[in-house]
């Protein structure tokens, strides 16, 4: 046994790795359990920051990614509308990817069309799709929207659509809401927007868990609050949830709880691995010196 | 000439963002020359495809090895771009039925979004679900308590894992109120809140300074190393 541990093929690994998580997403789907969540502060602040918007209060939603990252942000992506749907602010979707403008699609499928069909386009909710330039994009609209976007994300005059009445430029936003799996996104909202206009721009963010331990240093002033990964994804699931979920909530609003056990076991099944290869490493080493 | 133009550019764009952002009666300059940047970014664009597809072309024609791989990134980017750009299969919007191109590009059922909800979607959401594959495999290979500073990362490794799931939260449970700062979940925001943010601000200034001082090199041409190595 020790020698076959020592010799492990790494086709082995990947298929623990692959067992991990499809039992763990079989079990959850069959018996539709998940385990429970106890909201982080951060999460609470991110909660908090859209609590406090009152009806009709425009909110930026920047959807800055695709679907390599769907997996840790979509989740929240759909617990960010649904939250902004029950509080019945005006959303503005944007995106710095080019394909987040079908990243906004899902959302606005998922939980506008569906359970919020009263909401009209261009009056509670509009898209107005992706412009190229990272940063740059960020730089103009944070002093003047229309230099950039003189039409919707289906070509419609953005002077016609009547929620774009009283928007400038981001500025005029009571909340910006992003979501990030990388370059362009939270980092370059926070460098180019809450950092020059600390008192007019206020974000929030869901990011990947590789992104999340870089954004520390710009909370709170910068950050008001950060979504990290599926956790945090869950965490404030688990909040929206808990306000607006009613006894028997959707499942596509637990997605992100749902997720959490196959991570749970992959965690699991990556410590036992490091455990054993040390195990093996001091074993080889003690052999080495009585040697 | 070819190097003085763009290097005119970079310090003319430079130095009117500097100005921009510390003189506030000059902030429309700045306004301007990010507008430019963007204009710029969309061209960069068709320069990017121009050049993939130059760069396949050679390897195809050359029959360098995985040539097979380059051609299929091309025929991928050709069709991509045809069926998006010219709108094929796409309705007309109804506002304008007399437009032939006035529909959206990601209509529904169109062959756009075909290739997008079952090729481009489907491959990066695998790309990306790969790398749990090779984390465990390299966490086995890679991750020994050899030194002080190994077996730090090591425990530190471990209580994220655990906290940042419902096993942390479990394991530590037991512990009384007044040990609730030694709860895993509890520990996992000290490390991410206070060592994490100190380590990455330190980091951060350290960067910062460098760009700067990088960036000025650039401005001011002493740093001529972003333009090629192409003779006047």
């Amino acid at each position: 046994m020790y020698e076959f541990l020592k010799d492990l093929d790494k086709r082995w690994i990947f298929l623990l790795m692959f067992l991990s998580v499809t039992i763990p997403i079989y079990i959850i789907a069959k018996t539709g359990k998940s385990f429970p969540e106890v909201p982080s502060v951060l999460s609470e602040a991110v909660f908090q920051a859209v609590e406090d918007l009152d009806e009709g209060d425009p909110v930026l939603l920047s959807f800055d990614f695709d679907p390599a990252s769907e997996g840790e942000l979509g989740p929240m992506a759909t617990a960010f509308v649904r939250h902004c749907a029950e509080k019945k602010v005006k959303m503005y979707f944007m995106a710095l990817w080019p394909v987040g403008p079908q990243m906004i699609d899902d959302a606005i499928a998922k939980v506008i069309h569906s359970d919020f069909p009263t909401l009209v386009y261009g009056e509670d909710y509009v898209n107005l799709g992706f412009k190229p330039g990272n940063e740059g994009v960020i730089k103009v609209i944070v002093t003047d929207m229309r230099e950039l976007y003189t039409t919707d994300d289906i070509g419609d005059n953005i002077d016609e659509i009547p929620m774009m009445k009283d928007i400038e430029s981001v500025q005029d936003f009571d909340l910006l809401i992003n979501i990030s799996a990388g370059y362009a996104g939270t980092k370059e909202w926070v460098q180019y927007g809450s950092t020059p206009y600390p008192d007019k721009i206020k974000i929030v963010a869901g990011c990947t868990g590789v992104q999340a331990p870089l954004l520390y240093p710009y909370i709170p002033n910068q950050l008001s609050g950060l979504l990290g990964a599926i956790k945090g994804a869950a965490e404030y699931e688990k909040l929206v949830i808990d306000k607006y979920g009613g006894d028997d909530p959707d499942p596509k609003y637990l997605e992100a709880k749902r997720r959490m056990g196959p991570q749970l076991v992959a965690h699991l099944l990556i410590i036992l691995l490091i455990i054993l290869a040390n195990y093996i490493y001091f074993v080889e080493r003690r052999k080495e010196v009585s040697v | 000439m070819k190097r003085s133009v763009p290097l005119l550019i970079t310090a003319l764009g430079g130095f009117i963002l500097i100005i921009a952002y510390f003189i506030p009666a000059a902030q429309g300059w700045g306004e301007v020359a990010a507008i430019w940047f963007d204009i710029l970014a969309s061209i960069a664009f068709i320069l990017g495809g121009g050049n993939l597809i130059k760069i396949h072309l050679k390897k195809i024609s050359d029959k360098s090895a995985g040539w097979a791989y380059s051609a299929i990134t091309l025929a991928a980017f050709l069709i991509t771009l045809i069926v998006g750009l010219g709108k094929v299969g796409i309705n007309p919007n109804p506002k304008y039925p007399e437009y032939a191109l006035s529909g959206h590009y990601r209509e529904i059922g169109s062959p756009f979004w075909w290739l997008y909800e079952y090729a481009f979607k489907p491959l990066t959401a695998t790309m990306f679900a790969m790398l749990a594959f090779y984390i465990s495999s390299a966490a086995f290979r890679a991750f020994r308590a050899k030194n002080l500073e190994a077996i730090l990362l090591l425990g530190t490794a471990f209580i994220i894992l655990l906290g940042r799931t419902f096993t942390g939260v479990y394991l530590t449970a037991w512990l009384p109120d007044w040990m609730s700062g030694l709860k895993l979940e509890n520990l996992t925001v000290v490390i991410m809140s206070v060592f994490n943010t100190a380590g990455n601000r330190g980091i951060m200034i350290g960067i910062a300074l460098g760009v700067a001082s990088t960036s000025l090199k650039v401005l001011l041409g002493v740093d001529r190393s972003y333009l090629g190595s192409g003779d006047d």
